[in-house]
């Protein structure tokens, strides 16, 4: 309610972030919903052991094939407590460090639109696993995470209350929040 | 075929209101109601259903309430005895009994057909709701068919509902005021709350009503918002209106044992599956309340009336569970109810005029649709905040009634 009052951008305000083409976008793929229709990729080789390297290029938006006309590699291992060689963090820290970077992001523009210079963001973010899922061996016990929390320790030119309406408000934008606290179908298929 | 200046389709207050305003600029018109006046107020809300606003905020063009409760809420006999009167004071030309079946665009106007002859009309005003059908989302094809579906406009009273528990998804205004009754009547109520606009009944000894009505809140025009799409859709406002003028909110429901769980995620094999953020939802609305707060504690600063009322307070922060449950089996717990509050949206069904968006909304700028002649009254935020309540009908149907009005002394285009 009193939240869609008016809002100015602030222009002496840059956390480094162009929501004036983010405001664009959002109009243009309005009127043209198919052009929002994004397609993510990344590409796995296992190395050795739990060892593995992901590849991320190219991906499908905005109608079209986006070549990026590089390359970034993530790796993932796990910790030599489950006899692996810790070469990289673990794939479910990764899932961590996603859901940090998506809201420390939503964090920076939601900031940017509202006229609020940050100064600095800390998310620390940690979640509960009880192994003897994965490990097979309490079939009541979930795979993954139990509970997730994470906190910000943000500086910026707000209030207590509006630095926490930023981070509500990324919160309800992320795609990675979205992502980890609903369901998705996931199919996984095998070349013959 | 008959023919008139204005047709007007449907008897409520937002028909009503824009009567009024038509016969003062002495345009002929008529209303075609599907049943009597008031009819959704008559027939489509459940037993207990009170207006959430109170009664002095029942205000129409030359006429308010004048009753010795103001501060009261009106049962529904009571808000459809206030309309009828309204309707018979203004001599409003209300045709009863007058089904719309089929409305299409002519030369210069439009043909409405009902299931008692047919109308002509250069000018149109839809003023048939905005709540004609509950808007269910696509999760619900998911349901096991040994669950009761259940909307709020099939809905009467817990009596008619299975013993047993019932999953309430939805926490606006009719998914908690539900939620509320069905636990009372000894049914364990499993809410799904997503994104909801909290509220207390009373602050500082007044009405939330009062102070958002006195704060220009309710007045706010649809001009002056950021983004009138998102305006428009947030969700319902989370009150009831009591004789004990109770606030009613997530606490409130904890504390008479009612189960609190995220959103309504997905129905799969007979399983619900929750969202987790619920945690996020109840801050955003805890701080959403708190901003209005601020804003009403401004006001009466500014207005250096700090005197007249209590000194301000900031409520209890919505509790969440430590760990809120993420899915269950709808049989193993032992539901067999689910009620849709989801929302609603008005019905068009007969309008074969080409102006929804591709969500099917209808496309119009402050009530004027985007085909000539044609108006729509009544939607949430329509040209004010307060446009989809009782009292918002008046300012909406006078700037409606003047653009009706010029568009008729203009040479056809």
């Amino acid at each position: 309610m009193t939240q869609t009052t008016a809002q100015t951008t602030d222009t002496t305000v840059n956390n480094g972030v162009n929501v004036e083409a983010l405001l664009g976008a959002r109009e243009a793929l309005d009127a043209a919903p198919e052009a929002a229709q994004f397609k993510w990729r990344t590409t796995c080789e296992w190395v050795n052991g739990t060892h593995s390297r992901s590849t991320i290029g190219g991906f499908f938006g905005l109608g079209q094939e986006q070549s990026r006309g590089k390359f970034f590699t993530v790796e993932a291992d796990h910790p030599e407590v489950f006899a692996a060689e810790d070469n990289a963090p673990t794939p479910v820290e990764i899932v961590l460090s996603g859901l940090a970077s998506c809201l420390t992001a939503g964090v920076a523009a939601v900031a940017q639109h509202r006229g609020i210079q940050l100064h600095s963001v800390t998310a620390t973010i940690e979640g509960d696993m009880d192994i003897q899922g994965i490990l097979g061996i309490d079939e009541d016990v979930r795979n993954g995470f139990g509970t997730i929390r994470v906190n910000f320790d943000i500086k910026a030119d707000a209030s207590d209350e509006d630095i926490k309406a930023l981070v509500a408000q990324s919160q309800k934008r992320s795609a990675v929040f979205d992502i980890v606290t609903n369901p998705t179908n996931v199919f996984v298929t095998v070349n013959d | 075929m008959k023919t008139v200046t204005t047709v007007i389709i449907g008897a409520g207050q937002s028909g009503l209101a824009m009567s009024k305003h038509l016969a003062d600029r002495s345009i002929d018109h008529v209303l075609l109601e599907r049943g009597e006046v008031a009819n959704a107020w008559r027939t489509e809300r459940w037993d207990s259903l009170r207006l959430l606003t109170p009664n002095w905020q029942s205000r129409l063009p030359g006429y308010a309430y004048s009753g010795d409760d103001p501060d009261g809420y009106m049962a529904m006999p009571e808000v459809t005895g206030f309309l009828q009167s309204y309707a018979d004071t203004i001599s409003a030309p209300v045709q009863t009994g007058t089904t719309v079946t089929s409305v299409r665009q002519t030369d210069g106007g439009y043909n409405v057909g009902t299931n008692r002859g047919d109308w002509r009309c250069p000018t149109l005003v839809l003023a048939n709701g905005a709540c004609g059908v509950a808007a269910v989302p696509k999760v619900a094809d998911g349901l096991p068919p040994s669950v009761r579906s259940m909307t709020p406009l099939q809905y009467r009273n817990p009596r008619e509902l299975d013993t047993g528990t019932v999953l309430v998804v939805g926490a606006s205004a009719t998914g908690v005021q539900l939620a509320q009754e069905i636990q009372a009547s000894g049914r364990q109520v499993i809410l799904s709350v997503g994104e909801h606009v909290r509220l207390p009944r009373l602050y500082r000894g007044r009405d939330i009503k009062w102070w958002m009505d006195v704060t220009g809140v309710m007045d706010m025009h649809y001009h002056e918002v950021d983004d009138i799409r998102r305006a428009r859709r947030v969700p319902s406002l989370q009150l009831v209106g009591t004789p004990e003028r109770a606030t009613l909110d997530i606490n409130t429901l904890r504390d008479s044992g009612v189960e609190i769980v995220g959103r309504l995620a997905g129905l799969r094999d007979g399983e619900a599956m929750f969202s987790g953020s619920l945690g996020n939802q109840c801050t955003l609305a805890d701080l959403k309340m708190n901003r209005l707060l601020d804003t009403i504690d401004e006001w009466v600063s500014a207005n250096a009336r700090n005197d007249e009322f209590e000194p301000p307070h900031r409520f209890e922060p919505t509790q969440v569970a430590t760990a809120p449950r993420l899915g269950m089996d709808l049989a193993d717990g032992g539901v067999k109810t689910v009620v849709w509050a989801t929302g609603y949206r008005p019905d068009y069904s007969w309008l074969d005029v080409p102006v929804f968006d591709r969500k099917g909304r209808i496309r119009h700028d402050g009530g004027v649709v985007d085909a000539p002649g044609l108006y729509v009254m009544g939607l949430p935020f329509l040209r004010r905040r307060k446009s989809s309540f009782i009292d918002g009908a008046g300012d909406d149907a006078r700037d409606l009634a003047a653009h009706l009005g010029a568009s008729l002394h203009r040479p056809a285009a």
